[in-house]
């Protein structure tokens, strides 16, 4: 707590000595960010505050920013919204599902502050939500995957079991499926965003267990780093590029590129029109970006999932689309069909073929 | 295999995963059958995460990087034992704030190191034994830090019940004003055990960041310095017990996950919550056995030492 309020000072103290003596004319507008992770996750986190810092440069001096990190999701993330309020921050960017009910609880108290709420699903008047279509870049994923594996087996460490992740493993297993019939799907779940050695040990369990293939749901570079110790086993960049793996184990990678909407956002609280909306973006509105393909992918893989790409990001190809059905066996999507995107933000279900037990 | 877990694959998982607290909790065990009761093993081994870390990169030398980790355990648990022994500070609060401090320290100190890669640890070359069945992957597949911390601990466990410098230790944890009344140096004996505890805590770090992750991340201890403290407690004071402590927490770990990568659908938080349930219930048992001869605990554990009372 000690160690969260002293980051923040600083971060808040380095932000000002940055941007200098504030410009005599108007006040900047202040906006906070909470992450949950430290910033230098080199995921998750890392890639918001890359976004953060963005907006600052593109704003000019119409805005200043700070942030605290390493905010526990549950109350303590109420806490920390409630200083960034008190502290006249007049957007507040909450960035990490577990901080929905706080997020909801907080906005209702100060309702002159604007607050934005990512991958979570409750709006209101001051509270507005965005998310990226992670699944896109899953799909990808799931078709390098499928088309490479030489054990057939498929690690994915989830972090929590919400839509967001989710909606990941489904779509990764659906395109593995697809190009390779007898491919499998192994679930580790860590029950944490970002605990270095439970990834690390989760990734080797699921080395052991015979997959190539690890996809990680989780914030740190330790299940990369645990695949590059094996030698054999490839893996996909979370949240940031992770590039430092290149070009093998990580041989693509999903970006969450936060930066266009952060702008905008802040560009719309300077003009004076913010509204609260959801924003639900994907590969085709540049929110999630796929990291350089590398060279350990054959050619002609690496053009299917480049055609992939394309389909997606024009619209004309749905990563869910009929015919699917549940783990349970019985119908969800019939052929052609896709989901609507409320019934895909509240996904809670396996499609059928995944062995994985839905934890409960 | 049992079950679908790969029996020679968990234990030789699990010794990696539980070198850390092994170590951290050895030499927690040295400085409390010292008579001091040192909080702040979360702190020291974060501290020796970075510092090793940034040792073994800067230099090249995965050797170098745990020479750095233990240093810099050792120095913070300097610190400590100046506070605690020569200041006479309370010794919970001062653990305490120890742990704080090592957190902030390391999240400053590794700022420059996100993101970069440590040189690889070796395997210890036992050539053609490794390859042997079974007992090929669980007593010669390991980096030479895993047969290090168990020296470490075969060590600790010989020179407490063997040694004479051993059997001052302890006198000096049952009785400091006995001991001091027959000469010998409280104080200084004291603060030799803590700057050992802090080494040990340093390179239990230093093997966190530089083998199991293996990279430097803010917070990457995780809680483990908590859990080499509960796993003394669960071993009763005895370097033996600390070592099936240690490999019954991280086989825990490691059981859970994979478990899970096998496909079970299992309670994980029972799981998780298994070891702890079991120190209580060896608290328990302790207590009760012990209820008509000697305690398990050091009996002048976290009492403050002066000459003059």
């Amino acid at each position: 707590m000690d160690r969260r309020s002293f980051l923040k000072t600083t971060a808040a103290t380095a932000t000002l000595a940055a941007v200098g003596l504030p410009v005599a004319a108007a006040d900047p507008i202040k906006i906070g960010f909470i992450y949950v992770g430290p910033v230098g996750d080199m995921g998750w986190s890392y890639q918001h505050d890359v976004a953060r810092r963005e907006m600052e440069t593109a704003l000019g001096g119409k805005v200043v920013t700070s942030f605290i990190e390493n905010v526990p999701e549950g109350p303590d993330a109420e806490r920390a919204l409630t200083q960034l309020a008190l502290e006249g921050n007049q957007l507040i960017f909450a960035t990490s599902f577990g901080f929905m009910d706080a997020t909801v609880n907080v906005a209702a108290k100060f309702p002159n502050v604007k607050f934005e709420h990512a991958t979570g699903y409750k709006r209101a008047e001051n509270l507005a939500t965005y998310d990226a279509r992670f699944y896109e870049g899953r799909a990808v994923q799931g078709t390098i995957a499928g088309r490479m594996t030489k054990t057939n087996k498929i690690g994915y460490i989830g972090s929590f079991p919400i839509p967001e992740v989710i909606q990941g493993i489904n779509a990764a297993y659906i395109h593995a499926k697809k190009v390779n019939p007898d491919v499998e799907i192994k679930v580790v779940w860590a029950y944490s965003w970002f605990d270095p050695a439970k990834e690390a040990d989760a990734a080797a369990a699921l080395i052991a267990e015979g997959c190539d293939f690890i996809l990680q749901h989780t914030d740190s570079t330790a299940p990369q780093a645990k695949a590059q110790e094996a030698g054999t086993v490839f893996t996909f960049g979370q949240a940031s590029d992770m590039e430092a793996f290149k070009p093998s184990p990580r041989i693509s990678s999903t970006i969450d590129n936060w930066a266009p909407y952060y702008i905008k956002r802040a560009q719309a609280l300077v003009d004076g029109n913010w509204k609260s909306e959801g924003t639900w973006g994907g590969i085709g509105t540049g929110m999630v970006g796929i990291g350089e393909i590398t060279s350990a992918v054959p050619a002609e893989v690496k053009a299917e999932a480049e055609a992939l790409i394309a389909k997606i990001s024009d619209g004309s190809y749905h990563p869910f689309t009929g015919p699917l059905k549940k783990q349970d066996g019985s119908d969800w999507l019939a052929e052609g069909k896709t989901p609507e995107d409320a019934e895909l933000a509240g996904l809670n279900f396996f499609v059928e073929g995944i062995s994985a037990e839905m934890p409960k | 295999m049992i079950g679908g877990i790969d029996i020679v694959t968990l234990i030789a998982a699990l010794m990696a995963a539980s070198t850390p607290v092994l170590l951290a909790a050895t030499g927690e065990l040295v400085a409390e059958k010292a008579g001091v009761l040192n909080l702040g093993v979360e702190g020291m081994m974060i501290v020796g995460a970075v510092a090793g870390f940034a040792m073994a990169v800067t230099t090249g030398s995965p050797v170098l990087g745990f020479a750095g980790g233990a240093l810099a355990g050792a120095l913070l648990a300097c610190l400590f034992a100046l506070l605690t022994q020569v200041f006479l500070s309370n010794q919970t609060a001062t653990g305490l704030a120890l742990t704080l401090f090592g957190l902030g320290l390391s999240a400053l100190v590794g700022k420059g190191f996100e993101g970069v890669r440590p040189p690889p640890t070796g395997k210890m070359p036992f050539g053609p034994l490794a390859d042997l069945p079974v007992i090929g992957p669980i007593l010669f597949g390991h980096d030479w830090m895993v047969y290090v911390s168990l020296a470490l601990v075969a060590g600790v466990w010989a020179f407490l019940k063997y040694a004479r410098l051993g059997l001052i230790l302890r006198a000096v944890g049952e009785n400091h004003d006995a001991a001091h009344a027959l000469g010998y140096r409280v104080i200084a004996l004291r603060c030799a055990a803590l700057a050992f505890g802090g080494a040990l805590a340093g390179l239990g770090g230093a093997y966190l960041s530089l083998v199991r992750v293996p990279q430097w991340t803010e917070g990457m201890t995780a809680g483990a310095g908590w859990i080499a403290l509960a796993i003394v407690v669960f071993a009763s004071w005895r370097a033996e017990r600390v070592l099936i402590g240690a490999y019954m927490f991280g086989g825990i770990t490691a059981l859970q996950l994979q478990l899970q990568a096998a496909g079970y659908a299992i309670p994980v938080h029972f799981l998780t919550m298994a070891p702890y349930v079991i120190t209580v219930l060896v608290l328990v048992i302790l207590s009760a056995t012990h209820r008509h001869g000697a305690p398990a605990a050091p009996a002048a554990l976290g009492r403050s030492f002066h000459a003059s009372s």
